[in-house]
């Protein structure tokens, strides 16, 4: 009998070992090919022979990316994008998480479900993007020209991470908060210093969040923003893929590095920011993703 | 609801008279003069109300002046007048959708299949794997070892779409006479899965590859970070648990399907009803960057189909509204319908 249980776990221990490693080495192996493609030599990328190492090491790739304008006008707006953007959200969502969360507010079931319906139902792409072109005309009215605050402004708020926010907020036990207020403290100093800190973590997550997205924002970047000099990184990547790829079957290609090498040293660079500080924030995201039980 | 007489006046037995109850009179007052208290409860703590309001704005701007600019599938499409000055056209664009059986309308048959269709499969290969996932992630007992695991598989979902979609437009390119196919699509042709003129194509042009790219990259993309939820469920598990069931001489599998899947049941029902839930909501994104002309027949999903027709230059905005109208109805359906299900079925609900 008691073999038998041990058999079972030593063949299900194994199998899990096996199976973890052959997904974990699938996840990575995309951007290890990345790199090693990005710094290796025309000849070696164009027939394929890069598996894992690069051979014939060229840094010529990035040299051409670095030293042009555009790319480093695009990153600075993508930075822009991200540090605003974040700002901004954590600004609406914060306030109206921490009104949601008191029991006194009026009309409080009606405030969750205006909030919690456009999770159900979104009108789609079409009428916002026609709803987007109408709010940069009134933008543009009130002398708003730069189609980057509209981007900021107007998109990326995200219902979900106001109820974690609400739901953190919740979770403060309601006598630090009459203690603070016995002392005099006033709706902001309460939110300040009693709330503020003891829901740190989950104002990481959300913060983590929300940057995350607006680094990575695309679509309506795209869409949006009409000066090519205010695009995003991630619009750039994309208009750069689709003019360099067929670039060699015209002929003229003289550098010592495939057209692909451009596209994947571009893929590297955007990503280098996300791959420092994940190692520090990937256990925060853990912690927020378990939050998430969400209940009215 | 009209308060009797009776239950205003209470009898006063002392003085032998009937006299009105107080408190119902407080009560009373209160339902006579309900927005003057309101406004009087707002106004006293106006502060708290005040933090709502950047929230309450930005929602109604443009999350739903939106759903009212969606009601331009009910008039005359015309891109210069604003919807309030549109006539009125009543179900016409609809009928032409589902009805005319002309070139738009098959296309928007084909986009809706295929939106159903790719997040069918996305629920039948995508949900189950995070799951048996996080029952590996558990047998690891090496703290260091899982770290290692868990950032690993995380790692894909932090990439943007767009470079998801770049590696995948990169690892499967079709070959040409100077150069090479992609390196995923050589080691597939390489152990004989693909024929090697197929793959030299490029994948990404063949409209049968397409559902399978697009569940692959999305497990690639999702799976480990989807797990997190899962694993946190089956690491409350209380050891003494797994003990009692050693005792009874229960092996792996039955410690699994006895012990640790009641443990979760609850967990994975939430999940598959936010699934469920969001099983119209294609990300269209990814579409948008992956497919091509020469795929729509697989690819093209109804937010793309509305994005071509209404952003680009084609059958109007009308056209497209009524087509996410009945998307996003139907979706919001599914959400509700799955909600009510899992509370009668299952005590659990997520709204």
């Amino acid at each position: 009998m008691k073999r038998k249980l041990e058999i079972s776990e030593l063949i299900f221990k194994i199998l899990s070992y096996t199976l973890l490693c052959v997904f974990a080495l699938c996840c990575l192996y995309p951007f290890v090919y990345a790199i090693s493609a990005s710094i290796s030599g025309r000849s070696a990328v164009e027939y394929g022979s890069v598996v894992l190492f690069p051979k014939d090491i060229q840094f010529d790739a990035f040299k051409r990316m670095f030293s042009d304008n555009m790319f480093w006008n695009a990153y600075s707006n993508t930075l822009f994008l991200t540090l605003f953007g974040t700002i901004w959200a954590m600004f609406v969502s914060i306030l109206g998480a921490y009104a949601l969360s008191k029991k006194r507010l009026l009309f409080r079931k009606f405030f969750n479900f205006f909030l919690v319906f456009t999770m159900w139902f979104s009108a789609g792409i079409v009428p916002q993007y026609l709803n987007y072109l109408a709010t940069k005309d009134v933008f543009n009215g009130i002398g708003i020209t730069d189609d980057k605050w509209l981007v900021v402004i107007a998109m990326g708020m995200a219902a979900m991470n106001i109820i974690l926010l609400r739901n953190a907020f919740e979770g403060v036990p309601s006598e630090i908060e009459e203690a603070a207020i016995v002392d005099g403290a006033s709706e902001m100093q309460v939110l300040k210093q009693v709330y503020l800190p003891m829901t740190k973590s989950t104002i990481a997550t959300v913060a983590l969040f929300f940057a995350i997205s607006r680094w990575n924002g695309y679509f309506w970047a795209r869409q949006m923003i009409s000066n090519t000099n205010e695009q995003p990184l991630q619009v750039y990547i994309r208009n750069i893929l689709e003019t360099y790829t067929d670039l060699e079957q015209l002929g003229g290609w003289s550098y010592n590095y495939a057209p692909d090498s451009i596209i994947f040293a571009l893929i590297v660079c955007s990503i280098i920011p996300i791959l420092i500080i994940y190692p520090f924030i990937q256990k925060y995201f853990a912690k927020g993703t378990n939050a998430g039980g969400v209940k009215e | 609801m009209k308060a009797k007489a009776a239950d205003f006046l209470i009898f006063d037995k002392e003085a032998g008279v009937y006299k009105v109850d107080p408190e119902q009179a407080v009560r009373d007052d209160v339902e006579k003069h309900y927005w003057r208290h309101v406004l009087l409860t707002v106004a006293k703590d106006w502060r708290l109300y005040l933090m709502l309001v950047p929230m309450l704005l930005v929602f109604l701007f443009w999350r739903y002046f939106p759903m009212y600019e969606l009601l331009g599938c009910f008039k005359v499409s015309d891109n210069v007048l604003p919807v309030s000055k549109q006539l009125f056209s009543g179900f016409s664009y609809f009928k032409r959708l589902l009805f005319a059986g002309d070139g738009l309308s098959t296309d928007f048959w084909r986009a809706m299949r295929n939106t159903f269709l790719l997040s069918f499969y996305g629920l039948c290969f995508g949900f189950p794997i995070p799951i048996i996932l996080a029952l590996f992630f558990n047998e690891v007992r090496s703290n260091i070892a899982r770290s290692v695991f868990q950032v690993l598989t995380y790692l894909p979902k932090f990439m943007s779409t767009v470079v998801m979609a770049s590696l995948v437009m990169m690892l499967v390119k079709q070959g040409s006479l100077t150069t090479g196919m992609g390196i995923v699509s050589q080691f597939l042709s390489n152990i004989g899965l693909i024929d090697k003129t197929v793959a030299n194509a490029g994948l990404l042009n063949n409209p049968s590859f397409f559902r399978s790219i697009y569940q692959i990259s999305g497990i690639w993309e999702g799976a480990g970070y989807d797990s997190i939820v899962f694993f946190a469920a089956i690491i409350a598990i209380s050891p003494t648990s797994y003990e009692a069931a050693q005792i009874d001489g229960a092996d792996k599998w039955a410690q699994m399907r006895y012990v640790v899947l009641p443990s979760i049941l609850s967990t994975i029902v939430i999940m598959l009803i936010t699934r469920i839930g969001s099983l119209l909501n294609v990300g269209y994104e990814k579409v948008l960057l992956l497919y091509n002309t020469k795929t729509y027949m697989t690819a093209d999903v109804v937010s793309t189909f509305a994005h071509r027709n209404g952003m680009g230059s084609g059958a109007g905005t009308g056209i497209a509204a009524a087509a996410e109208m009945m998307n996003n109805v139907i979706g919001m359906l599914l959400v509700i319908g799955a909600n009510t299900i899992a509370r009668k079925a299952a005590d659990t609900s997520l709204y």
